[in-house]
């Protein structure tokens, strides 16, 4: 498969932008950060909520707990992908027992990860209510499920892709978006 | 070749040392789940397997069991000392039949070395060696590999000490196949009686003294010894065999200050190991119980979870 | 009736006779070999590039009938042989009922005679029952036409029964034919001690079993100067043992089958039932000191121990399958590899297969001689085939063959005169 790159839709300065701005939303819509905890769902979705939760602690001066899930044993196509996704391990060192877990992921598109990740954080535990942030929505969800903070909304077509780069994986921030061209 | 592409696991002897490694990383988090509250994962949703078991195993077959039920497979285990066996039904029927109910996995133990390789043969339903006769047992070489990493951070060029009845025992011939993949020296250590003919040529070291076997070991492991083989006159009698090869905390000090001591139960204490090194602070006896049924989880879920389209027979 | 073989390379060790020429054959006797024959009112066969030989003799088969005819019965083991280039078999007596006296082989003989399209020579046991306790009735199975002894199968254990088996049997100058086997070493063993009985974790049968058996029944020939003639040589000790007792001037004779000249306990691996087999297929090592024994003149026949058995029988788990191969069809196209890899003369060969087994049985059989009976074998060198066991006449399809190529197989089978199989069909 050979991708072009469309256009850029968000640089580093506009991906801090966003974050900060969601951090501010975090904290606004939950009157202040004390039972907040913040949980990235692999890969991508863990350097963000990283720095969600630097940028809280800047504003707020409170350090919220950050988790990584791994939703890779609650996906919902393991017996019709080709390629066998590697399990990690999920990395959530608090008790999310009636905490507000704002769950963090770099796109958002069907639905079907969030979802995923829904089952696996109840399986850790009953929280007070769990929170949606993500760097983009690109819409053609199949579930209803709703993001409560989104750094941008983009209208994309399912034939193109949209990635989120980040410093931690990738070497540098940004999102592109790209198409899949014919050889 | 990933391990996932693989229709059976049938002996250690066939993998390569990445599709190891590949099973050992998946157990990691599998081991994590087995410390939550809620210890089930919807991963293997609809699938079903059946445990066949022509030896009798309390705790293999409960692993395998408990493990396939975390990752929410539907487990059934065919006793097979009570059904048809006894009726004259031939194995080749029961497989038939355990397939068309369906079943997408099998386990199988069975006393007699090659079998799990004739029922993969003749059943499309993947399968799983739980231990063949003298030959091989898998999963349990897996674990002990696991235990031995997650204590030593490595499998790379330790020295292994595996003691005891080396003739019968399929733990230790798929434990030499697998160590010596990753650059282990192995020694096998016993009476001449249980040292099988041969044995050097797997690529280890055989000694009948227990004290030079185990001389700057970083692992050693005992295994069972069978009261039967000494009514077959094997060995002498078992005092005899526990003066010269139960484990007692004076042999540790021939090893590694951090030596590991791993058995794969159930124990004989006082034959070939002493209760001080079962229970002492080398002895990893007890957490082997519980990296099994991670690594069944694991092996479950690399041969249960993806698309069966890639699978090379 | 007659046959005139037109053109073939006519190979008769006993004569020392390799080259082109005819035969002519009346009724069921050879009456002209040379060049250039000239007869009117025959049947010619066009034996161009083929080699005709001496009707190839086994003395070592399992016809299974009486009592196992699920497995194999006189009529498709002899078609079977037929098949397989063999004009004359001389078959094992552990039947059900053991063939241990004279109305078995009676019976054999009248099947063998009414159904069978090879010569059938009945082996009669040693003990009755072959219990290994007491001695058969050996002057009557004499009188009835045995032309030999054995408790094939199972050893005959004790040697106090073994030397008056032996003493006994001189007398009627039958050679008896030893299974060479130390049970109390060889005990629930699946295959050969060693390297691979190690590597594949079955119960090993150390080559010591046979060796001791072997050297045994060296001693007890000495010891009564009658004739043994060790079964299925498998362990180059067994061989050195041998070797030693011939040069002393023991009265000793063996054979060795096909499989244990071309295969190794190293295809056990498979865990297929069919590479199952006692003795056990040995080390690579063994497998070269048999090859080069066939030229030295220790080994005196090829024998192949045709072992048929019924699928249930193979098609099971290792330990509970059945020990043999089925392997009349099989054992020339096996053994001539070895003369294709230049291992064997092809001269040398052919004697292992036709005067060399009846020197063992002291049978009027294998040469082309003038007079003697029309027993012929006709091998095409060339014909390149795969084992295919379905296609077998044998009832036994176990063969660790199976699959496997081979080139020169028997293209013709004549016995007393007649055609029984040509171009791979029988005709009977």
């Amino acid at each position: 498969m050979n991708l072009r790159e469309k256009a850029q839709i968000m640089d580093t300065a506009g991906m801090k932008r966003a974050l900060t701005r969601i951090a501010h939303e975090i904290i606004e819509r939950n009157k202040g950060v004390e039972n907040v905890a913040l949980v990235g769902i692999r890969r991508r979705g863990g350097p963000l909520a990283e720095r969600l939760a630097k940028k809280i602690e800047e504003i707020e001066g409170i350090k919220v707990p950050v988790g990584i899930l791994d939703i890779t044993l609650y996906r919902d196509d393991l017996t019709t992908l080709a390629a066998y996704p590697q399990v990690h391990r999920t990395e959530v060192n608090f008790d999310v027992n009636e905490k507000v877990i704002v769950l963090v992921d770099d796109v958002l598109y069907t639905g079907r990860t969030v979802r995923a990740a829904m089952d696996a954080l109840i399986d850790l535990g009953r929280p007070q209510c769990i929170q949606l942030a993500v760097l983009i929505d690109r819409g053609h969800r199949e579930l209803p499920i709703k993001a409560d903070f989104v750094g941008k909304n983009t209208p994309t077509s399912k034939l193109e892709i949209v990635t989120v780069m980040v410093e931690e994986y990738d070497g540098k921030d940004g999102v592109i978006i790209q198409e899949v061209v014919d050889e | 070749m990933g391990f996932e592409k693989r229709k059976d696991l049938l002996g250690i002897k066939d993998l390569s040392r990445e599709e190891i490694e590949q099973i050992l990383d998946t157990a990691v988090p599998m081991k994590d789940i087995l410390k939550r509250d809620i210890k089930k994962v919807p991963t293997l949703r609809g699938k079903a397997m059946v445990t066949v078991f022509y030896e009798n195993s309390t705790r293999t077959r409960t692993s395998f069991e408990i493990a396939g039920k975390y990752l929410s497979a539907d487990t059934v285990n065919l006793s097979v000392s009570t059904s048809s066996v006894q009726k004259g039904e031939s194995l080749k029927d029961t497989i038939r039949t355990l397939e068309v109910m369906g079943f997408d996995l099998m386990v199988i133990r069975h006393s007699v070395s090659g079998t799990p390789h004739y029922v993969a043969r003749n059943t499309g339903i993947r399968v799983i060696n739980a231990g063949d006769g003298a030959n091989e047992h898998p999963t349990q070489a897996l674990l002990d590999m696991f235990s031995i990493r997650e204590k030593k951070k490595t499998l790379e060029d330790l020295k292994v000490a595996i003691v005891g009845d080396i003739l019968h025992s399929r733990v230790a011939r798929s434990n030499i196949y697998g160590l010596t993949k990753f650059g282990c020296e192995v020694r096998v250590v016993g009476p001449a009686t249980l040292i099988p003919p041969e044995v050097e040529k797997l690529g280890v070291k055989s000694y009948y003294s227990l004290d030079k076997a185990l001389k700057g070991v970083d692992v050693i492991n005992v295994l069972r010894i069978q009261r039967e083989r000494q009514q077959k006159g094997l060995f002498p009698s078992l005092d005899e065999y526990s003066e010269l090869y139960m484990l007692r905390p004076e042999h540790l000090k021939k090893a590694k200050e951090d030596v590991l001591v791993l058995h794969p139960g159930p124990m004989n204490r006082g034959v070939e190991i002493s209760s001080e090194v079962a229970d002492g602070s080398q002895s990893v006896i007890e957490e082997q119980v519980t990296n099994g049924v991670a690594v069944r989880m694991a092996i479950l879920y690399l041969m249960m979870g993806g698309t069966k389209d890639e699978i090379i027979n | 009736m007659r046959l005139l073989i037109k053109g073939g390379r006519v190979i008769d060790p006993a004569n020392k006779v390799d080259k082109v020429l005819d035969i002519l054959v009346e009724n069921d006797k050879i009456v002209e070999t040379g060049q250039n024959i000239y007869a009117e009112d025959c049947i010619n066969i066009d034996a161009e590039n083929k080699l005709v030989c001496p009707g190839f003799i086994d003395i070592h088969v399992h016809l299974r009938e009486p009592g196992f005819e699920y497995k194999e019965d006189i009529y498709s083991g002899t078609r079977a042989a037929a098949a397989g280039g063999f004009t004359t078999i001389c078959c094992m007596p552990n039947t059900e009922p053991v063939a241990d006296n004279k109305s078995v082989i009676s019976f054999i003989k009248e099947q063998a005679r009414d159904k069978g399209v090879v010569n059938v020579l009945p082996i009669g046991a040693i003990t009755k029952r072959q219990q290994g306790q007491e001695l058969v009735e050996i002057a009557e199975l004499f009188k009835v036409g045995c032309v030999a002894l054995s408790d094939d199968g199972r050893p005959v254990v004790r040697a106090d029964i073994m030397r008056y088996a032996l003493e006994y049997a001189k007398m009627f100058s039958l050679p008896v034919l030893s299974h060479c086997e130390e049970p109390a070493l060889s005990q629930d063993g699946q295959m050969n001690e060693g390297f691979y009985s190690t590597y594949y974790g079955l119960k090993g049968i150390p080559a010591a079993a046979e060796e001791i058996m072997v050297a045994r029944d060296i001693i007890l020939a000495k010891l009564t100067g009658a004739h043994v003639h060790i079964c299925h040589v498998s362990a180059r000790g067994s061989l050195e043992l041998i070797r030693r007792a011939k040069e002393e001037g023991i009265k000793i004779t063996c054979e060795v089958t096909p499989h244990h000249l071309t295969l190794t306990d190293e295809i056990v691996g498979s865990y297929d039932a069919d590479t199952k087999v006692n003795p056990p297929l040995r080390s690579k090592e063994d497998v070269e000191v048999l090859i080069n024994a066939l030229s030295e003149g220790i080994i005196d026949c090829i024998a192949s121990d045709h072992a048929p058995h019924h699928k249930e029988a193979k098609d099971c788990e290792y330990s509970a399958a059945a020990f043999g191969i089925s392997g009349l069809e099989t054992s020339v196209a096996v053994t001539m590899s070895l003369v294709h890899q230049g291992k064997i003369g092809l001269s040398d060969w052919v004697a292992l297969n036709t005067i060399g087994p009846a020197q063992v049985l002291g049978l009027d059989k294998g040469t082309l001689n003038k007079g003697r009976a029309a027993d012929i074998t006709i091998i095409d060198p060339e014909m390149v085939k795969k084992v295919d066991p379905t296609k077998f006449y044998s009832k036994g399809k176990n063969t660790p063959f199976k699959g496997m190529e081979f080139k020169g197989w028997p293209w013709m089978t004549i016995r007393g005169g007649r055609i029984v199989f040509e171009d791979g069909k029988i005709k009977a």
